[in-house]
């Protein structure tokens, strides 16, 4: 049981910087950012590639800067070339698959062997004992919401959040547009590349495949933490996306861990998903089933 | 202040919808000058607006604003001069954000450091939103921190007239601001708008579709139809008119009676 929190916590930190990307793009910007998935495998590819060269530091970073990139075209797409939201993000994320193969060297996967990553010298500094990769984890994700919420209070940050919520307000405020949604789409897929090389360096591996689903996952993960943190301001919208993350990461280990045969994971995943974002529609059909059959036998 | 040099627009030439909704118009204003405009359906007020604002390049003629050449200027650019409030309340502020935040956006975004992207409002200036909200006499003072979303039409028009003003545009453009809001509410709002364009001597145009206050109101009224002004009055000319005065004049300028379905005439 141990075992399984621990890799909940983990995994859980380690992917709430996609469901964290999400809230930014989907919630806060209101565009559905379809990039994700590639940027995953981009941010993972880049930090395994250079980790391999010996830089495990500068993975990180470079990881953020490719994201970051790539939101840039997706923004660009949709901003200056008319490409609608969805379909810019489907395009850069083709393209992206091409991008990565490039990023590992023109190969489907990448390992590490005896390199140093962060988590083995992190691990070798002896803090956190068995618990060192949940901790550095959660540092990474804790300090990157921090920032994302301090950011969303600046004079940007507020016009980033004007322009997902009024487009009238901010055509007639001084507020360029476009300006924002790039800014918006870039910061994302920075957080969305840190996830993926964090994982990657964690898992010592990167794949070609590794990012299928994730945005999927990421918006079940902001849709469970919304669900029980709740929504309202920006800080605990953060706070959402990590609990988010971790209970889902809980619930995925436990299944993990059930007579369920291993090739029905994708099936329960949609389940949880469909699930989890039908809560509240759910929810409010079964109080009114409730209010309507307590009516009828008042009446009766 | 302002001038408007031949300012032609027409919306979807060459098809069976063209619509000539600005023709050879021009207009100068003079710092300080509080101008009412009233017109039919169609006549062109809002447009004239929408040109001014930037939402659309015009097909010809040119518009200066204090000595600048803003004809071929992107919206997002002139608004940092130029305050706007719509009829629908809605538009004006941001429902999911607090009325804090709004209130910092408005006045970080027309702040002398553009280039601040990082710059947060300090303690002080919250003090001064409060004192500002106070002023509007509704309680927001102590809403702060609610979304926007809660409060109520006339309560939304009203802090978007502050946001507006909390830094003095050169121009404020006035769109039937107080047509969506109750009698009371309408007239507050109204209230409001004098007093603050009075204390900050913005210059203003304003569209209504009450006549009488657009001959009680500021020092100027228009007259639009067909995407020209027909009637300019100021001055002499202006005191002292009545609502029929109004409408007669407008009948021997244009050949019609003002045909407006919403029109008040009292």
């Amino acid at each position: 049981m141990l075992y399984v929190l621990q890799t909940a916590l983990e995994l859980g930190f380690q992917y709430a910087l996609v469901a964290m990307a999400l809230f930014l793009s989907y919630r806060v910007l209101d565009i559905a950012d379809l990039t994700t998935d590639g940027c995953f495998v981009l941010g993972c590819a880049v930090s395994v590639t250079l980790t391999a060269a010996g830089h495990p530091f500068l993975a990180i970073p470079a990881a953020m800067l490719s994201g970051a990139a790539a939101g840039f075209v997706t923004a660009f797409l949709q901003t200056k070339l008319g490409v609608p939201s969805i379909l810019a993000g489907i395009v850069t994320n083709t393209g992206l698959y091409t991008v990565n193969l490039m990023a590992m060297g023109w190969k489907a996967n990448q390992s590490l062997l005896r390199q140093d990553t962060i988590f083995t010298l992190f691990r070798d500094t002896g803090i956190g004992g068995d618990w060192y990769a949940i901790l550095l984890s959660a540092a990474v994700t804790l300090v990157m919401g921090a920032l994302l919420v301090l950011f969303l209070g600046t004079r940007l940050g507020l016009s980033i959040r004007a322009t997902g919520d009024n487009r009238d307000m901010v055509r007639a405020s001084s507020i360029n547009p476009t300006f924002t949604i790039t800014v918006g789409l870039c910061l994302a897929n920075a957080m969305t590349a840190l996830s993926g090389a964090v994982v990657g360096q964690a898992q010592k591996t990167a794949d070609i495949n590794g990012g299928t689903g994730i945005v999927v996952i990421g918006l079940a993960c902001l849709i469970i933490g919304e669900t029980v943190i709740g929504r309202g301001s920006m800080l605990r919208g953060a706070i959402a996306v990590v609990v988010g993350s971790v209970i889902y990461r809980f619930v995925y280990a436990l299944v993990l861990r059930s007579p369920i045969p291993i090739d029905c994971l994708k099936l329960v995943t949609a389940v949880v998903v469909a699930l989890a974002i039908a809560a509240p529609t759910l929810k409010q059909w079964w109080a009114f089933q409730c209010r309507a059959r307590s009516a009828r036998k008042e009446h009766r | 202040m302002l001038t408007l040099t031949s300012v032609s627009k027409t919306f979807n030439p060459g098809t069976v919808n063209e619509k000539t909704a600005l023709s050879n118009l021009s207009l100068t204003l003079e710092h300080g000058d509080f101008v009412t405009i009233v017109g039919s359906n169609g006549a062109g007020k809002s447009t004239l607006f929408n040109a001014i604002a930037g939402d659309f390049y015009v097909d010809s003629g040119s518009i200066r604003l204090d000595g600048q050449d803003i004809t071929f200027q992107p919206a997002y650019r002139r608004s940092r001069v130029i305050g706007r409030l719509f009829q629908d309340p809605m538009r004006g502020t941001a429902p999911h954000m607090s009325i804090e935040e709004n209130m910092a956006l408005a006045y970080l975004r027309a702040g002398k450091s553009r280039r601040a992207f990082f710059s947060r409002v300090s303690k002080a200036d919250k003090a001064r939103f409060r004192d500002q909200l106070a002023k509007l006499d509704m309680g927001l003072e102590d809403r702060m921190r609610q979304p926007v979303g809660l409060l109520s039409g006339g309560q939304r028009q009203a802090l978007t007239l502050l946001m507006a003003t909390t830094v003095p545009p050169k121009l404020l453009l006035l769109d039937e601001h107080t047509a969506a809001l109750d009698p009371e509410t309408a007239e507050k709002v109204l209230r409001l708008t004098r007093e603050i364009v009075s204390q900050s001597r913005i210059t203003c145009l304003m569209i209504t579709h009450n006549l009488q206050s657009a001959l009680e109101l500021g020092n100027r009224t228009l007259m639009m139809d067909g995407g020209r002004i027909v009637l300019d009055l100021k001055g002499q000319a202006r005191s002292g008119l009545t609502v029929e005065d109004l409408l007669r004049k407008f009948r021997e300028n244009v050949g019609a009676g003002l045909d407006e379905d919403r029109i008040l005439l009292s």
